[in-house]
């Protein structure tokens, strides 16, 4: 009992160092967010705000359309995920309920996706979007990303993990695929659409290198590339800085203390069970 | 699947056998119409993930290989064939092999880190102790900040006069660090800062393989006598391996693909010290226009992820326990 106690203590001393760690940049930018100009310049780096200078974040909507860079983002990464849900769990229905003519050899081509990194596709992609007359749009922004190999095995995992009883029920009871697709695997499947959809919300969230090339006017700017520019322009005072960071890091917190419990255990079983 | 595949397609073909002789009295052309429907349906679903696969994916690709054996002018246009010139200039130029040694070790500082802390993490937070429910949202939290967010973020800690990082070591007696400046220290910095970054997704990652643990076992281990330490090399270790063997192969592959921190950072300096795969074949497409030798450095960063991609599965499974 005894040997019990003192590994629990080791356990909470670990995770509270890991914890510091983890938490001390959030601290320092939420903390610069409410100082004032002077306080955030000061030497040696102040810890704790004297005040609440709301004045900040004012300051910084004031000064960079940060509302419409989150707006950007918002509907670039919202798009992204319900076209994601959508193309995955109809070719992950097909790979798990249809029988057709190649399934493997298409099946292996969707598998061999994932080894392609997004990175060595990124130049005939930019060519492609300009020759369209995409770039600085929603379109170019998005339609790329439509698609993903991961969520089409998160889907098909799940299908497959549906009773299969219910399966044949329905089609003895006379439903067609499109009805069995719609009435019955994809309500079923929330919990995989919910995984797969704070998952690829958040990765398009982040996504940086692919705005960062087709987006040029500040209209289109989406939050991560206009977040980068808060760095370039005149003002360097890290209160206004941090209070734009405020800003921007506050949707995904949100969607990620509302899907964590989601998140853990969804992933892996995607990761490793297609 | 395919157990299940048969079952109900025969009670299917048995029921449109059925509905086929009562109208047309052939029942293998009922049967073969069911059949085509099907193919036809599945052709319809998979259609719009495959188109986007093929043009986003599969014809850059081959586009990358046909831009990479040509010379290009600044619109992106084919100039005229050049074959392997751009490779061999590659590889002769001090850049490339600099930014293959750059990623290397960019992958051997942040990789093994990330993934022992995420480790530890998860099999802290695993254990049903209390209050572990708030360290679990906190060992989460990177996973919501983003590349460029990060970024900033860092980039007030590691301010050279200004910064916390710098202020501690003073308070501990060290002299400051040039931690973005110094050519010896870059790379660090920012190896650090990823760490931070990608610990978030691995540790959910790997939490959720330990979930999958039966609780059973840990029950028995408990009774045997074995102390935390020993259940979770023994124990945990090795059953969450599997997840552990994905966990490496995306970091692996993410840190190859590392952009936004360098661009941000130290745009790849100071002396190229940070000058990364992915931001040298940027600045070769996109700063100097130079999309031949940039779809060259694009083929072999596919290369090497493939080749990485391959020994990592034909050695690590191996050794990884499937349950």
């Amino acid at each position: 009992m005894k040997r019990l106690s003192v590994s629990r203590t080791l356990a909470y001393l670990l995770s509270a160092v890991a914890a510091v760690f983890i938490l001390f940049p959030f601290w320092i930018t939420l903390s610069n967010a409410f100082m004032t100009e002077a306080e955030s310049a000061a030497y040696p780096p102040k810890l704790w705000p004297t005040g609440l200078h709301l004045d900040n974040f004012s300051g910084v909507l004031a000064s960079i359309p940060i509302v419409r860079f989150i707006l950007n983002s918002f509907i670039v990464s919202s798009v992204i995920t319900i076209g994601c849900l959508v193309t995955s769990c109809m070719a992950a229905y097909a790979f798990a309920f249809l029988r057709f003519p190649g399934k493997k050899i298409i099946f292996a081509l969707f598998l061999s996706t994932m080894m392609i990194p997004w990175e060595v596709a990124v130049i005939p992609n930019y060519l492609t979007v300009r020759s369209w007359g995409w770039l600085d749009s929603y379109a170019g922004l998005t339609v790329p990303f439509l698609a993903t190999a991961f969520g089409v095995f998160l889907m098909r995992q799940f299908f497959l993990q549906l009773p299969k009883e219910l399966m044949e029920a329905a089609r003895i009871d006379g439903c067609g695929h499109i009805r069995i697709f719609l009435r019955l695997a994809v309500p079923l499947s929330m919990p995989g659409l919910a995984t797969l959809g704070v998952y690829s919300f958040l990765n398009h969230w982040n996504m940086y290198l692919w705005p960062l090339l087709v987006t040029s006017s500040e209209k289109m700017r989406t939050v991560q590339i206009g977040v980068s520019m808060l760095q370039f322009s005149e003002m360097t005072a890290w209160n206004l800085v941090m209070a734009g960071l405020v800003l921007v890091l506050l949707p995904s917190l949100i969607m990620l203390a509302l899907g964590l419990g989601r998140l853990v255990g969804g992933l892996t079983a995607g990761a490793l069970k297609g | 699947m395919e157990n299940m595949d048969k079952t109900a397609s025969v009670s299917l073909d048995k029921k449109r056998k059925a509905a086929g002789a009562s109208v047309s009295g052939d029942p293998s052309r009922a049967a073969n119409l069911g059949r085509f429907r099907e193919a036809a349906l599945a052709a319809l679903f998979i259609a719009p993930a495959l188109l986007l696969f093929g043009i986003f994916l599969f014809y850059p690709l081959i586009q990358s290989v046909y831009l990479s054996l040509h010379s290009t002018n600044p619109r992106g246009q084919v100039a005229n064939f050049v074959g392997l010139t751009n490779f061999r200039n590659l590889f002769a130029s001090s850049g490339f092999p600099n930014s293959l040694v750059v990623t290397l070790k960019f992958i051997l500082f942040t990789v093994p880190a990330s993934l022992a802390l995420a480790l530890a993490f998860a099999a802290v937070c695993r254990s049903k102790i209390r209050g572990m429910r708030i360290f679990r949202f906190v060992f989460a939290l990177p996973i919501a900040v983003s590349v460029s967010t990060g970024s900033i973020m860092w980039m007030v800690l590691f301010h050279p006069t200004l910064g916390s990082l710098n202020y501690f070591l003073g308070k501990m007696g060290l002299a400051p660090v040039q931690w973005l400046t110094d050519p010896n220290m870059a790379l660090l910095s920012i190896s650090l800062m990823t760490v931070w970054m990608n610990v978030g997704f691995l540790f959910i990652l790997l939490l959720g393989g330990m979930q999958g643990i039966p609780e059973e076992i840990y029950e028995s281990a408990r009774i045997d006598g074995s102390g935390p330490m020993r259940t979770f090399w023994t124990l945990t270790l090795p059953l969450v391996s599997p997840t552990l063997f994905f966990a490496s192969v995306t970091s692996v592959i993410g840190a190859f693909q590392a952009f936004g921190q360098i661009n941000i950072l130290t745009k790849g300096g100071p002396v190229n010290s940070t000058d990364v795969l992915v931001f040298s074949l940027y600045e070769d497409a996109f700063v100097n226009f130079r999309f031949g030798v940039g779809s060259a450095q694009a083929l072999v960063l596919f290369a090497i992820v493939l080749l990485i991609t391959v020994i990592q599965f034909v050695f690590a499974e191996r050794k990884v326990h499937y349950q």
